[in-house]
C-alpha cells in the first residue's frame, strides 16, 4: 500500500524486536470473539488515478454547466489562486493545533492576523480563532450572552437564517434556554413593535441577522439601545461577510457571529466554512473557542501563543465555555490570505460590484409583468421577489436553460408562498442576469398560458 | 548542535512582520473584472448603512508581498510533511494529496448546498458511500454525517441518548465519564443538560467494572468511553460494561478518537457500543490544517435512528438520493447545511485508497507504538503496563529526580527535529508523555525518534539545563504565557492608537 512506509521484512523485524511472533498477538487484549476474522467489505483499494476518476464521475452528476442564483448563507465569490497555493503548503495543511508555540509561529501569527481582520471588519474589539461555521457561531454567541447576563431567554428574529435558528433550538433545548421568535414586518425587517412588547428584564439577548435572510439590511444601532435599556445584549449574525466592505459594521452590537465562507472558501456543498465570534474586550473571558495572543520570549522577541485557555474544555472540562476543540483553522487561514489579497480597496470594490449587480438584476426582474419586489428596504446582494406563479415549478422550467433559479422561501415561511430569494455576486455576469430574466419571463408566460 | 541530533540541522529562517506592517495606501494584490452593469451610488442606496471609508486598518499590499508573507510564516511551522508528529490521541498521519485534488474538482467544490437535489446526485452518492464505509468499519446500523468535528459528534451522540430516554419517559440526570477521558467529553455532557460523574480508573488504568456496576443507577443516562482508552489500552471488559449499562436502561457512548487502533480489526458495534463518533481528521487522514477543519460523523444502532439530526440522507423509490427533513423525534439540526462535505470527500478518498486493506494501516500503527514502547521501556517510566495498542503513555518519573519534567523533554525533542508528543495528558498519569506514532512512520523515522528520546534521557541525567531551557534551535524561545493571559493582546493595532 503506497501510503505505508514498511516492507514485509521490516514488519517482521519490528515484530521480532517487540518480541511477538505475529501481529495478532498485539491485539490479544481484544476478546477473541470481537476480533474480525474476515476482511471488511469496503470498496477499493483504488489507485490514485482510479480515485480521481471516481470523483470526476460524481462531479459530472452534479450541477456543472449551470448558472446559479442561490445565496442564502453560501455565496459564490471570486477566489485568487494565491489563496489555494498558500493553504496547500504542507507546513500549514499538515500541522496540528499550535499548542507548541516555538514550532507553530506561522499558524499562530496567521491566526493573530485573522483575529485582527475580523475585528476591523465587524467593528468589534476581540475576535476568536474560528468556530465551525456561522450557524454554530450564532448559537455560541447566544450561549455566551446567557453566561454574561445570567438570563435564560432570547429573542430571535424570524428573519435570521432558518437553519441557524434550528441549530440554536437544538442547543437551547437542553440547557434551559428559552427561544422566542420575533416576526418580521411588511418591509422584511423585524417587527419593532413585536420586539418591544416581547422585551423584558429576563431577556439575555436580541438576535438579528444583517443583511437578513431576505437580503434586507437589518442592523440598526437603535437595536443595541433597545437591548441595553433592558440589560440585554445585541447579537448580530452575518452570513455574507463581503457586505461589510460597504455596510456600516455592527460596532454597537455586543457580540457578532460571522460566517466567513465568502472570504475565499468554495461553496463545497455546505462546508467546511469558518465561523467567528467577535465581541467587546470586557466579555473576552466568556468567549468560546481558541484565541491567539501576542507575547515575548525570554530574549524579548515578539511571538504568539494560544491564550486564555482556562475557558476551554481541555483545561476546564465540564466548566468550559464551550465544548469546541478542533475548529476551522485552515479555513480561517484561507480567509486571512483572501482578505489580505483583496485589501481595503479590493473588498470595497467587490462589495460595490455586488451591490451594482444586485441592483441591475432587481431592475431586470421587476420589469417582468407580475414580478414584484417583496420588501421595499435597502439590500446588498440578495433580494426577495414575489412571483405570479409557484416558485418550484418555475425553477423547474429554468433548469432547461441551465439556470438554477432563486430559492423558494415557502418551505421555511409558509406565508411567503410565491416568494423567492435571488442572489447575484461579482461572479454573475450581465449576460447571466439577462438570460435569467428572459427565461423567467418565458416560464411565466408558459405558466399563465396553462392557467388560462 | 549535539552530535546526537541526527534528523535536523540549522537552516536560514526569514524574519517577517505582521502583514499590517507592510501596508501602504494604494498597493493592491487583487483586481476585479470590469463591471459590466451600470455603476450605482452606494451612498444614495444605502443611506446611513453605508460604510463610505472602507474597512479601516485593512492591509494594502501587493501580490508578491502576500505570497512571501505567508510562505515565510509557513516555514516557521512543523508539519507532518516534515517529519514524525507523535502527538498522542491526535493521530497525525500522512494526508494524501490526491484527497486535496478531488475535494477541489469543479462539480465538487463548486456545489451549493441548496441547489436542486436532482443536480446534486454526485454529492449525495459520495455521502452515501461514505456512510456505508463508516458503518462497515464501526459495525453500526445508521450514520449521520452532519457534525462538524469530534466535539459536535459527541454532542450529537449524547443528545441521541437523551432523546431516546426521553421518549421512554425519563431523560435521566447524569453521564458517567472515566477520569482518563478527553476534556470535550465532560464539556459536551453539560451542554446536553447532564451532570457529569467522573469514574476513577483502577490500578491498571482500566475502568473499575465492579465500581461501575455500583454507580449505574436509574439516574444514569449513559457512559462515555474511549476505547482503546487514552492510555492506549483496550478495555477488555467492554462487553460486560455494556451489559451493566443496558441492564439499567442506560446506553454506551464511545469516543472514536482512537479508532485508528481498531479499524479492520474489531468493531465497536460488535462489542456493545450504542453510538459513537469518528474524527475524520484523525483516523481518516483529513488534514488537521493547524487546528481544523475536521468532521465528526456519528454512527449508531437502529434504536437511535428515529432521533437522528436532519437532514437525513434517504434513497427514493426511483433509486435517486435525497436529503430529507428529519422525523418528529429528531434531536434537531446541529449545523447548517449538509455537514463539512469537503472533509467527507477527503475521508472517502482515503478509505477508497485502502479498501479492506485498512487493516494493514491499523496493524502498522499498533506495531510502531509497541516498537517504540519496547525501545524506551526502562528509559522512561511506564506507569501502566498492560499491552499498548496504537499509542503508549510514559511518565517523567525517572527524569523528575533531575528536576526535568515532561514539558522540558517535549521541548528538547524539538531540537532533535521532532514535534513533541502530547504532554500532561491523560490526567491520570502524573507528568505524562503520550506517544502515538501512527502507521505513517517508517522504521527509520521511529529509530530516529527512539534515538532522540534516549539522548534526551541521558541529557536529563548529565546536563539537565540543556533540557530545561530547550528548545535552543527555534526562532524564538519559550514564550511568556503568563503575561499573554494576564494582559491579553489579541489583535494588532496601529502604532500610536491604544
Amino acid at each position: 500500500m503506497r501510503y505505508l512506509p514498511k516492507s514485509p521484512a521490516e514488519r517482521r523485524e519490528l515484530l521480532a524486536a517487540i518480541g511477538v511472533k505475529s501481529v495478532e498477538e498485539l491485539f490479544s487484549r481484544i476478546p477473541e470473539r470481537f476480533r474480525l476474522k474476515e476482511a471488511l467489505n469496503l470498496p477499493g483499494p483504488l489507485s490514485e488515478s482510479e480515485i480521481i476518476s471516481y470523483f470526476k464521475e460524481r462531479a459530472r452528476e452534479n450541477s456543472v454547466g449551470y448558472t446559479s442564483f442561490l445565496g442564502a448563507g453560501v455565496y459564490n465569490h471570486l477566489r485568487s489562486v494565491v489563496t489555494d497555493t498558500i493553504i496547500q503548503r504542507g507546513e500549514f495543511l499538515t500541522s496540528y493545533t499550535p499548542y507548541q508555540a516555538e514550532i507553530s509561529q506561522g499558524t499562530l501569527q496567521a491566526i493573530f492576523e485573522f483575529q485582527t481582520l475580523m475585528c476591523q471588519l465587524t467593528g468589534q474589539e476581540v475576535a476568536n480563532a474560528s468556530m465551525w461555521d456561522g450557524s454554530t457561531a450564532t448559537t455560541e454567541a447566544v450561549l455566551m450572552a446567557e453566561r454574561v447576563t445570567g438570563r435564560r431567554r432570547v429573542l430571535v428574529a424570524r428573519s435570521v437564517h432558518p437553519e441557524y435558528r434550528e441549530v440554536l433550538k437544538t442547543y437551547a433545548k437542553n440547557s434551559g434556554l428559552l427561544v422566542d421568535e420575533i416576526p418580521f414586518g411588511a418591509d422584511g425587517t423585524l417587527d419593532r413593535n413585536a420586539l418591544e412588547s416581547a422585551m423584558s428584564d429576563d431577556v439575555a439577548a436580541i438576535v438579528v441577522q444583517s443583511p437578513n435572510f431576505f437580503g434586507v439590511i437589518e442592523y440598526d444601532p437603535a437595536l443595541a439601545e433597545l437591548a441595553h435599556a433592558s440589560g440585554a445584549l445585541l447579537v448580530v449574525a452575518i452570513t455574507e461577510g463581503v457586505s461589510l466592505g460597504i455596510l456600516r459594521p455592527p460596532a454597537e452590537a455586543d457580540i457578532v457571529a460571522l460566517e466567513g465562507q465568502s472570504f475565499g472558501l468554495p461553496p463545497s456543498y455546505g462546508g467546511p466554512f469558518v465561523g467567528v465570534v467577535a465581541t467587546r474586550q470586557q466579555f473576552v473571558r466568556q468567549m468560546p473557542g481558541r484565541l491567539a495572543g501576542q507575547t515575548v520570549d525570554a530574549a524579548g522577541r515578539r511571538g504568539f501563543v494560544l491564550t486564555l485557555a482556562t475557558r476551554e474544555q481541555h483545561i476546564r472540562r465540564e466548566k468550559a465555555t464551550s465544548n469546541i476543540c478542533t475548529n476551522q483553522a485552515l479555513c480561517a487561514l484561507a480567509a486571512t490570505v483572501h482578505l489580505t489579497l483583496l485589501g481595503k480597496e479590493g473588498l470595497r470594490e467587490m462589495a460595490e460590484q455586488n451591490l451594482a449587480k444586485a441592483q441591475f438584476a432587481h431592475g431586470e426582474l421587476v420589469k417582468i409583468p407580475g414580478v414584484r419586489s417583496a420588501f421595499h428596504c435597502p439590500f446588498f446582494n440578495e433580494f426577495t421577489i414575489e412571483l405570479p406563479g409557484p416558485v418550484e415549478q418555475l425553477n423547474h422550467q429554468l433548469l432547461r436553460d441551465h439556470i438554477i433559479g432563486p430559492l423558494a422561501l415557502d418551505a421555511w415561511y409558509p406565508e411567503l408562498r410565491r416568494h423567492a430569494l435571488v442572489c447575484v455576486t461579482e461572479t454573475t455576469t450581465r449576460a447571466d442576469i439577462t438570460k435569467f430574466a428572459g427565461s423567467l419571463r418565458a416560464a411565466l408566460a408558459a405558466h399563465q398560458e396553462k392557467e388560462r | 548542535m549535539s552530535d546526537k541530533i541526527k534528523k535536523a540541522s540549522r537552516h536560514v529562517s526569514q524574519n517577517e512582520g505582521l502583514i499590517f506592517e507592510h501596508s501602504s495606501p494604494g498597493k493592491r494584490a487583487f483586481d476585479l473584472p470590469h463591471l459590466d452593469v451600470p455603476e450605482v451610488d452606494a451612498r444614495k442606496l444605502l443611506g446611513a448603512n453605508h460604510r463610505s471609508e472602507g474597512v479601516e486598518g485593512f492591509p494594502e499590499v501587493s501580490e508578491i508581498e502576500v505570497l512571501r508573507h505567508f510562505t515565510r510564516l509557513s516555514t516557521w511551522n512543523y508539519a507532518i510533511d516534515l517529519g514524525m508528529y507523535p502527538l498522542g490521541s491526535c493521530t497525525m498521519k500522512y494526508n494524501p494529496r490526491v484527497n486535496e485534488l478531488v475535494a477541489r474538482l469543479d462539480g465538487i467544490a463548486t456545489e451549493h448546498p441548496l441547489q436542486p437535489q436532482e443536480l446534486s446526485q454526485g454529492c449525495l452518492k459520495i455521502m452515501r458511500l461514505l456512510e456505508r464505509c463508516l458503518l462497515e468499519i464501526t459495525g453500526m446500523d445508521v450514520a449521520s454525517l452532519q457534525p462538524a468535528a469530534g466535539a459536535q459528534g459527541e454532542l450529537t451522540g449524547i443528545l441521541l441518548i437523551r432523546a431516546y430516554l426521553e421518549k421512554q419517559g425519563n431523560a435521566r440526570k447524569k453521564v458517567l465519564i472515566p477520569d482518563s477521558a478527553h476534556g470535550t467529553n465532560p464539556a459536551t455532557a453539560v451542554i446536553a443538560g447532564y451532570d457529569v460523574e467522573n469514574i476513577p480508573s483502577d490500578s491498571q488504568g482500566q475502568i473499575d467494572v465492579e465500581k461501575l456496576a455500583g454507580l449505574v443507577t436509574e439516574d444514569v443516562a449513559g457512559l462515555m468511553i474511549t476505547n482503546p482508552s487514552t492510555l492506549g489500552i483496550f478495555e477488555k471488559r467492554i462487553a460486560e460494561i455494556a451489559e451493566i449499562l443496558h441492564a439499567k436502561g442506560a446506553l454506551l457512548y464511545m469516543d472514536g478518537a482512537n479508532m485508528n487502533a481498531l479499524a479492520g480489526v474489531a468493531r465497536p458495534g460488535d462489542f456493545g457500543v450504542d453510538v459513537m463518533h469518528l474524527n475524520l481528521h484523525k483516523t481518516f487522514s483529513t488534514p488537521h490544517g493547524g487546528g481544523g477543519p475536521g468532521a465528526g460523523p456519528v454512527t449508531m444502532k437502529k434504536i437511535l435512528a428515529p432521533f437522528r439530526p436532519g437532514p437525513i440522507l434517504a434513497e427514493k423509490k426511483d433509486g435517486s438520493l435525497a436529503l430529507e427533513p428529519a422525523g418528529p423525534d429528531s434531536i434537531g439540526r446541529v449545523k447548517a447545511f449538509a455537514g463539512n462535505f469537503g472533509v467527507l470527500v477527503r475521508a472517502l478518498a482515503y478509505i477508497l485508497a485502502y479498501g479492506p486493506g485498512i487493516r494493514q494501516a491499523t496493524e502498522d500503527a499498533v506495531v510502531n507504538a509497541n516498537y517504540i514502547r519496547k525501545q524506551l521501556e526502562g528509559v522512561f517510566e511506564l506507569p501502566y503496563s498492560l499491552p499498548s495498542m496504537h499509542e503508549v503513555v510514559f511518565s517523567d518519573e525517572l527524569q523528575k529526580q533531575h528536576n526535568v519534567n515532561t514539558m522540558d523533554i517535549a521541548k528538547r525533542l524539538i531540537d532533535y527535529g521532532f514535534h513533541p508528543y502530547t504532554t500532561a495528558f491523560p490526567l491520570i498519569v502524573h507528568g505524562a508523555l503520550m506517544i502515538e506514532p501512527t502507521e505513517s512512520e517508517s522504521k527509520e523515522e521511529c529509530d530516529y525518534f527512539i534515538g532522540a528520546m534516549r539522548a534526551i534521557a541521558e541529557e536529563a541525567a548529565g546536563n539537565p539545563d540543556i533540557v530545561k531551557h530547550a528548545p535552543h534551535s527555534t526562532r524564538i524561545g519559550r514564550l511568556d504565557e503568563v503575561t499573554a493571559a494576564r494582559k491579553p493582546i489579541l489583535r494588532w493595532r496601529p502604532e500610536g492608537s491604544q
